[in-house]
């Protein structure tokens, strides 16, 4: 059994961190672009729409993350298509912030005042006219403190990915502690990326939710 | 022939029967006040006739376009027919300039350059030209109102729907509104006006139109309907809205205080 | 390419699943009484006068809500043993829940205190309440009905996040999913099939406490 130093086991979490990095970008813009597609169908005139997609929010925020992550990896094989650990958490974290995105987002139109939606109504606004210049506008700005506060869910999500086998902090975390049998050092170390990671987040989001209450 | 005509309109709010059959016409260049106590149905029937509220039975036709939310092209009507709020609903992300110019530039296409000058021309006319830049949040109740009425003209309506427009505002701001409607009747805009304010209807308005539970119970030409009531609810309405206005802190000038309740005050 | 969906590969198993469910809820529940209990006591110790307390409580919800919850399973499982403290899979699983559940607690009951009208408090120190008496009868049961929802919710999302467990073989019912999949290789149903399993767990649970609201808050 080799040796590893601090100096060895902090490395090569660090390089582990990246990929965490990377998924998570891929996870919450992925998401948010899915996101917003679902939203605009979540709100739509039509039933079919409105119903398939309150199914599909309901199925993310009501099963486990991990059970998410285990159908895309087994599952997407089935299809045919060529599955590595990175597809799959790709596809799951995707899917999955754009279900709880979309509903947050759906929480911050549906702040605004019905007012504003009259007003711009009378002025013979349709309804693509009234979300564009009214309605989301004002939206958008509610909508960031907990925007930026679900991107900390992506970060700790993208932990569940080392079970099925992609290497980031997490995954990389296990295999140093089989390695130098000293898990209080290499999980507090994970547990410190982690938290590098989201803690700014949670600030800036709290700093966010603070200066839009004081400028109403 | 008659700008606005309601006929036999019914509504109901779940099982509560709301309007129960209103018949009103309304011709181009009158001011008509429509009054009652809350609950009589008189938002509700002002926001029929702009199609923000459904209606189940009867009719609404505005400048010859029947009022249906199902087959009206309701882009076409909100042309026809401005809206100001109780609450004022401006855009709060806006400048009082760009609240006016948004629904002429991306409704009726107007280049940017004319909506400036439009909204300028408008915003004088209410006499907030200098408001031009300032947001929402920087004016007080009484100019945001101003600035919604200005937003609703810069559209060019045939008729204007005031829902109670001086209501949520302090009362020494409902002067300056008031005045800028009083100057919109002068120059001959079609206003039907919901509201409280009896000295304005008396006034400025050419017609009172009395609603009590649902339906148009009274109406007439202004004075007229003021100084003698026909029907006991109004009677009793206006007793008791006179007996709110005399014992209101608002200083009321000693000619009108005289007026008001009929009769000759001998001054100490 | 035909994939042969073959569901019924599972039912064998069904008693393992269904051993795995139990466990599940157990597991849950456990973990959300003392993690709200946890979370009183933070609460507390969040608006405390020393400002040493709050200091420690705010570091401790700090580290929980900006880590993941796997890593916190995995110090306390592997971790503790190196200290001398040697605990089962499922004493472990509860442990790392419940300090999870309690962090994420402490907010919302703070906040379900602190939502509590000044002048509720005011009226009841008119009437000549003493502070004690003023938190039994008058901030307990609207602070308790504000944080409900929040509170319930948090259940669920715990009871969702156990699924990690079985990563330290804690025998729920993922841990009962995978062991089945490694004996009949059909992996997909088997994760189908469980997914399906926590998603009447959620939606179960959700009328549970939706009837149990009902029932504790109504207007009487």
């Amino acid at each position: 059994m080799t040796d590893f130093t601090l100096w060895d086991i902090l490395r090569n979490l660090l390089l582990a961190a990246r990929w965490t990095v990377a998924l998570s970008l891929i996870a919450f813009v992925g998401g948010g672009v899915v996101g917003l597609l679902v939203l605009f169908m979540r709100t739509s005139r039509f039933r079919a729409l409105r119903v398939a997609t309150t199914l599909y929010i309901e199925l993310f925020q009501g099963t486990p993350l991990l059970m998410q992550l285990f159908l895309a990896f087994f599952g997407l094989g089935l299809a045919g298509i060529e599955v590595s650990p990175w597809t799959a958490a790709s596809v799951a974290l995707t899917l999955f912030a754009s279900a709880y995105l979309a509903e947050i987002w759906r929480g911050c139109v549906e702040a605004i005042p019905r007012g504003q939606w009259e007003a711009s109504g009378s002025l013979a606004l349709n309804y693509i006219e009234q979300m564009r210049y009214v309605i989301l506008p004002q939206a958008v700005r509610i909508a960031i403190p907990p925007t930026v506060g679900f991107s900390i869910q992506v970060v700790k999500g993208t932990a569940l990915a080392s079970i099925i086998g992609f290497v980031e902090v997490t995954k990389a975390g296990t295999m140093l502690n089989n390695a130098t049998f000293q898990p209080f050092l290499v999980f507090s170390l994970s547990a410190l990326i982690y938290f590098s990671l989201c803690y700014p987040l949670s600030l800036y989001s709290r700093r966010l939710e603070r200066s839009l209450h004081v400028a109403r | 022939m008659s700008l606005v005509k309601i006929e036999k309109v019914e509504k109901y709010f779940g099982t509560n029967h709301v309007l129960k059959g209103v018949d009103l016409e309304i011709d181009a260049g009158e001011v008509v006040s429509i009054i009652g106590r809350s609950g009589s149905g008189k938002s509700t029937l002002l926001r029929c006739v702009n199609a923000l509220e459904t209606y189940e039975a009867g009719t609404i036709v505005v400048d010859g376009m029947e009022v249906n939310p199902q087959k009206t092209d309701l882009r076409k009507l909100r042309q026809k027919v401005g809206m100001v709020f109780q609450s004022f609903n401006l855009f709060p992300h806006l400048s009082a300039a760009r609240n006016i110019m948004l629904a002429p530039m991306i409704v009726k296409g107007t280049p940017e350059k004319d909506a400036a000058a439009l909204a300028m021309k408008v915003l004088e006319k209410v006499g907030l030209a200098e408001k031009a830049k300032s947001y929402p949040d920087q004016l007080s109740g009484g100019q945001q109102q101003r600035v919604a009425i200005a937003r609703s003209l810069a559209m060019s309506p045939a008729v204007l729907l005031c829902d109670e427009i001086t209501s949520a505002l302090d009362p020494e701001l409902v002067g300056e509104v008031l005045k800028v409607l009083e100057q919109l009747a002068a120059d001959g805009m079609t206003l039907i006006l919901v509201t409280h304010e009896m000295r304005f209807a008396r006034e400025v308005g050419d017609r009172i139109v009395f609603m009590h539970q649902g339906k148009v119970w009274e109406q007439g030409p202004a004075k007229e309907v003021f100084y003698a009531p026909k029907t006991p609810e109004l009677r009793q309405f206006l007793g008791a809205v006179t007996q709110e206005e005399t014992h209101h802190t608002r200083r009321v000038p000693e000619s009108e205080s005289r007026a008001l309740s009929g009769v000759e005050i001998s001054h100490e | 390419m035909r994939y042969q969906f073959q569901f019924d590969a599972i039912w064998p198993y069904a008693d393992l699943l269904a051993r795995g469910v139990w466990l599940t809820i157990q597991l849950t529940s456990i973990a959300a009484v003392l993690g709200i209990a946890l979370g009183v006591l933070c609460a507390m110790g969040r608006t405390s006068r020393f400002a040493w307390l709050r200091a420690a409580v705010g570091v401790y919800i700090e580290l929980i809500r900006n880590t993941p919850f796997i890593v916190q399973l995995f110090f306390v499982f592997f971790g503790l043993p190196s200290a001398g403290i040697k605990l089962t899979a499922n004493e472990a699983a509860v442990l790392a829940m419940v300090i999870n559940m309690g962090a994420y607690s402490t907010e919302i009951i703070r906040a379900g205190i602190e939502a509590i009208h000044r002048g509720q408090i005011e009226a009841g120190l008119s009437l000549a309440l003493t502070r004690l008496q003023i938190f039994r009868y008058v901030i307990i049961k609207p602070a308790l009905e504000k944080i409900y929802p929040a509170l319930t919710s948090q259940f669920i999302i715990v009871m969702l996040g156990s699924a990690v467990v079985s990563q330290i073989s804690a025998e729920e019912l993922t841990f009962a999913a995978q062991f089945i999949q490694s004996r009949n290789f059909r992996s997909f149903e088997v994760y189908f099939i469980t997914t399906f399993l926590y998603l009447l767990l959620a939606i179960g649970f959700r009328q549970v406490f939706k009837l149990v609201g009902w029932w504790a808050f109504a207007r009487r």
